[in-house]
């Protein structure tokens, strides 16, 4: 067992990988959702693994094929790359069996084998993303996780969704593009791609005008990617017209993974004397992050459709963790990774529950005809008209958005307070009052957009002849897994407030 | 942690009475107080509970002196009140109002300020409940507008609570000074829910739209915790005086203006508290024991008015002073009630009141603050005006409306009759009140001087009350307040601007034509399909934006 526990950077990533292969080669929905499954939940034990060692051992450096870097391929574990690859793979182990009911109504059953193909590519590329410790490699995975998703997306049944994944596609490309000319600068400027090499070489030539393009290209390519404001255009379509598994997926891991590399090539590659002391990217990001927490928010109060509404939503989360980010120090860095954590399990229960609602609207729009597919080519939007009464409908649906509405906003005995509560003391700690203030009253915009829902779905008297219909257990039961996990982390901190903090430590200490 | 918590007993009541039904659900309803009182009683003094959150030293169960006088008046009050709703046909109104009560125990008990924000917001979560369970539109609306203010304050006071924690490292709750950012949102958030301007009007809007006992819930708890933390936090603030003297004649005038019965009673609320705030102010023994006393002599005489006023509510359903009077012949019981309510609350020597209200006057004597003190002189005979004559001589008295409604079932008429026992019996025998008291009483209220200055106060304003009758007699009018900015104006912008937002683009021109707002204006040309808010952005914009901000970055870092 020693053995394989020395291994289980590579493992981790190429369970999953191997998996998307055999899966195709099936052609067969049941064996396929089988054999991602059961890849996906290697994977999240391999995540255990790793943090497990990380704990004891600090930092994990594996040699791909033996070559000692900065030659060979490297893959490192520290605590913040422990606790994003728990954080993906963990919601792909809850996400894969919920799929198994969800995309019977929303994807064609002769496409299923390749979502679960798709679905282990695309965890592939996003746990590679987070433990390769070499510049290139984190490219290769993106462009496999991008591509994966936008197959992922164009999969629902929406015409739409071929059009939000086209924008997507055009977005995350450009988005590459950028990334890989800000990598070709530094390989220019320092021959080397290993991240922990590029950060000692860099020292030397860090005013330099490359390196200078290499920074802006880099950051705003993956500002694209994480939906940073006005970046996320692509965004609200792409969750809206996703099937429900994969907008929950998408909400909770791909974004975050994206936040996970701009600190990655900020704090390990860039440094933050560089980026904090002598350039003014503090600033022009604090300033994004603040429209994004009110811009993006303000905009979610008016929308009709609910997943878009929390779409918009997400964005405006993500200016929470940005700001974090933008502070330089302990607190705000492990508010930024802890809110990172919160938000995604929180957003991906609320998804996979509207998930459920979409499900129960689809049934009642039309009969499945015999590929399990209703008749109707689209299924009904779950907008706010469609929506009312809907707690009398789907009690334990309703309940438990409210409950995640709760950790959005913020409410104290969620995860969303304690994350708020850390970057709160980091804005305290800067000295930044008016920024403490920004976050309440950004707050406020939850409260409103969250009450819509509960407005509709509690005090608009449900139509004639309703009748409860609850989601199948199927899709309730790993909901609520996450919602448990969202009050869960709002009491018991010491998991998540404790590796933040260890991850925020290793990184702000190492980059000076 | 041995020790139950006082807080949590009614807390788990509310949760247990929506199970029950009939005999044993009425028993639940007062025996749940009763138990967390016994509870309370047995707890020793000191810092019970001790919880680690985060990196802060928690103690959401501390005991002394003050906090045990408020729990046991909350207690007191949350039993006489179960009593008086147990007829009350909605289910929700008792459990609600039992979390509501529970939740004032909680901060009156609360240690630290977690503690404290915590059990705030479950106090306005309860009391949104309790004004819900009313049912009817004008209570829900109203709902809405009280949790907006009071989810305003609670960020408010978050803000300088995590602010003080920041500064001070440590969470425990203590006398503060407000001499920093933190420490003034602290009391902000504090005086919002005492009803302190300039948004005193949440309170009258909010508290007479709940049902006949959902009204005597809500004038005990939220104003009075408010009382209780600043009498903490904040003894001897000065600014503290000024807004009191502003509340007291805040509500003297709007209450005298007033024709709604309940109206006139929800003013005279925020006309007491402001009493209160007034001796916290001063902040000295003397002055705070009179703000702790008259909070709990308060309570019980509000209620009672309250009560007397539910009472007549439920049985003739009307609540306009103007459509009420003659109702001594068929209800003598809440007639004698209400108008010993009536005296209390006017400090009649021989009430509660007397012997609360002149420790603070008395305060402001010993201060030698003659303004203050010319101030709520003045005060005591607009009181004993709006509340002490004119509640029970409009409703109870005045003309005959002709209405013979009977006086109110067992339940009620207990309730009333028991806190009115109890206003009487603390205005003749205080001794007890003041040994609850948290400093030591050297006061003699019954003096030859005392008695009759307010004799003479109270006798005058009387005599003014009957000369200006014609004066004062309602018109069924209303009156404006601020709360009009949020009950009229900002739902007149909302609602035109929804009404914007579905019209046509042709109507639309027209309508912002015709009431030129602009920023209806803006967010109506953004909420269509393709507007600011709703549109799918073409690929050539965002990749517009993408180059907006490489170039602004790379200028920016080029030319630092």
């Amino acid at each position: 067992m020693s053995s394989l526990s020395a291994h289980l950077p590579a493992l981790q990533v190429v369970l999953p990988l191997l998996s998307a292969p055999f899966a195709v080669l099936l052609r067969h929905g049941g064996f396929a959702f089988g054999i991602v499954t059961a890849g996906a939940w290697a994977a999240f034990a391999c995540a255990i693994g790793l943090w497990l060692q990380t704990g004891e051992a600090g930092i994990i450096s594996y040699h791909i094929g033996s070559w000692p870097p900065p030659w060979g391929i490297e893959y490192r574990v520290d605590r913040l790359a422990s606790f994003v690859l728990l954080l993906v793979s963990g919601t792909a182990a809850i996400v894969l069996p919920y799929s198994r009911a969800s995309i019977e109504h929303e994807i064609p059953r002769e496409l299923h084998y390749l979502y679960y193909a798709m679905f282990g590519l695309c965890l592939a590329g996003l746990l590679g993303i987070t433990i390769t410790g070499d510049a290139f490699n984190v490219f290769v995975f993106l462009e496999i996780s991008s591509l994966s998703t936008y197959v992922l997306i164009a999969l629902g049944r929406d015409r739409r969704a071929l059009a939000a994944s086209y924008r997507y596609l055009i977005m995350g490309t450009i988005g590459a593009t950028f990334f890989v000319i800000g990598i070709g600068f530094l390989y220019l400027m320092t021959g080397t791609l290993n991240i922990v090499d590029l950060g000692e070489r860099l020292r030397t030539v860090e005013d330099s005008r490359p390196v200078l393009a290499a920074l802006a290209f880099i950051t705003v390519g993956v500002s694209l990617k994480l939906a940073l404001f006005p970046l996320h255009q692509w965004l609200p379509n792409a969750y809206t017209y996703a099937p429900s598994a994969v907008t929950a997926f998408l909400a909770a891991t791909a974004t975050k993974v994206s936040v996970y590399v701009l600190i990655r090539f900020w704090f390990s590659v860039f440094g933050e004397t560089l980026i904090f002391e002598k350039l003014p990217l503090p600033q022009i990001l604090l300033l994004l992050s603040l429209a994004a927490m009110f811009a993006a928010s303000f905009i979610a109060i008016f929308q009709d459709n609910l997943k878009r509404l929390f779409a918009y939503s997400s964005v405006g989360q993500i200016g929470y963790i940005t700001l974090g980010m933008s502070f330089d120090s302990v607190n705000g860095l492990g508010a930024a990774i802890l809110h990172l954590f919160n938000h995604g399990i929180t957003k991906a229960a609320i998804f996979l529950l509207i998930g459920g609602v979409v499900l129960g609207l689809a049934k009642n729009s039309a009969v499945p005809n015999s590929r399990g597919v209703p008749a109707g080519a689209v299924p009904p939007a779950p907008t706010f008209d469609r929506l009312a009464g809907l707690a009398k409908r789907m009690p334990l649906t309703c309940f438990g958005i409210v409950l995640a509405g709760l950790s959005l906003i913020g409410v104290p005995g969620t995860a969303g307070f304690v994350s708020k509560w850390y970057l709160i003391l980091a804005a305290m700690e800067a000295g930044q009052f008016w920024i403490v203030a920004a976050i309440l009253l950004s707050s406020l915009l939850a409260i409103a957009y969250v009450w819509r829902f509960v407005e509709v779905a509690y005090f608009k008297p449900a139509p004639e002849g309703t009748t409860k219909q609850e989601a199948p257990l199927g899709l309730l039961i790993p909901a609520w897994l996450l919602v448990i996990g969202t009050i869960w982390f709002g009491l018991d901190t010491s998991f998540t407030v404790g590796t933040a903090t260890e991850a925020a430590l290793q990184l702000v200490k190492a980059g000076r | 942690m041995t020790s139950l918590h006082p807080a949590l007993i009614l807390i788990a009541g509310a949760l247990l009475l929506p199970f029950l039904r009939g005999n044993a659900r009425n028993i639940a309803v007062l025996s749940a107080p009763t138990f967390a009182l016994i509870a309370l009683w047995l707890l020793p003094e000191g810092k019970l509970w001790q919880v680690q959150w985060l990196d802060y030293q928690l103690a959401p169960l501390a005991v002394d002196k003050l906090s045990r006088l408020f729990a046991t008046i909350f207690l007191l009050m949350a039993a006489v009140g179960g009593l008086f709703a147990l007829r009350q046909t909605s289910k929700l109104e008792v459990p609600a109002a039992f979390l509501y009560a529970g939740s004032a125990v909680g901060v009156a008990l609360a240690g630290d300020l977690v503690t404290v924000f915590l059990f705030w917001e479950f106090m306005a979560v309860g009391s949104t409940l309790v004004l819900w369970s009313a049912g009817t539109p004008g209570a829900f609306a109203a709902s809405k507008r009280y949790v907006a203010v009071h989810l305003a304050g609670g960020v408010i006071l978050f803000a300088g609570i995590a602010g003080q924690i920041a500064a001070t490292g440590e969470a425990s709750f203590h006398a503060m000074k407000a001499d920093s950012i933190a420490t003034w949102l602290i009391l902000i958030g504090f005086l919002i829910n005492a009803g302190a301007p300039p948004l005193s009007a949440w309170l009258p809007d909010a508290y007479p739209e709940a049902s006949w006992s959902g009204t005597v819930f809500l004038s005990a708890f939220t104003t009075k915790t408010a009382v209780y933390v600043l009498l903490r936090g904040f003894p001897g603030a000065e600014i503290l005086i000024w807004v009191g003297i502003f509340m007291i004649f805040y509500g003297i005038v709007y209450a005298l203006l007033e024709n709604d019965m309940r109206r006139i009673l929800a003013y005279s609320i925020v006309n007491q508290v402001g009493f209160m705030v007034t001796g916290i102010g001063i902040g000295t023994e003397m002055a705070l024991n009179g703000a702790a006393a008259h909070a709990f002599s308060h309570i019980i005489y509000k209620a009672l008015l309250l009560m007397s006023a539910g009472a007549v509510l439920a049985a003739t359903n009307r609540r306009k002073c103007s459509e009420l009077g003659g109702l001594f012949h068929s209800m003598p019981i809440t007639t004698i009630c209400g108008t010993i309510g009536a005296l209390a609350i006017s400090s009649f020597p021989l009430t509660s009141g007397f012997v609360s209200k002149s420790m603070v006057t008395q305060a402001a004597i010993d201060g030698h603050l003659q303004a203050v003190w010319l101030f709520l002189a003045a005060a005591s005979a607009g009181v004993f005006l709006h509340a002490g004559i004119k509640f029970p001589w409009f409703v109870f008295f005045q003309k005959d409306s002709g209405l013979r409604p009977a006086d109110p079932p067992a339940s009620l008429r207990w309730a009333m009759i028991f806190f009115a026992f109890l206003c009487i019996a603390l205005g003749v025998y205080p001794e007890p009140l003041y040994a609850l008291l948290p400093y030591e009483v050297n006061y003699v209220p019954y003096t030859a001087a005392h008695i009759i200055t307010q004799l003479q106060l109270l006798l005058f304003s009387g005599l003014a009350f009957f000369v200006m009758l014609d004066y004062l007699k309602r018109t069924p009018t209303i009156t404006l307040d601020v709360d009009w900015l949020w009950r009229v104006a900002g739902p007149e912008a909302a609602k035109t601007f929804r009404l914007a937002l579905t019209e046509t683009r042709a109507g639309l021109a027209e309508i912002i034509e015709a009431r030129r707002l602009a920023i209806a204006d803006f967010l109506t040309r953004h909420r269509r399909p393709e507007g600011l808010l709703m549109r799918s952005w073409p690929t050539g914009s965002m990749a517009l934006w993408v180059m907006v901000l490489l170039l602004a970055n790379l200028a920016f870092f080029y030319l630092r």
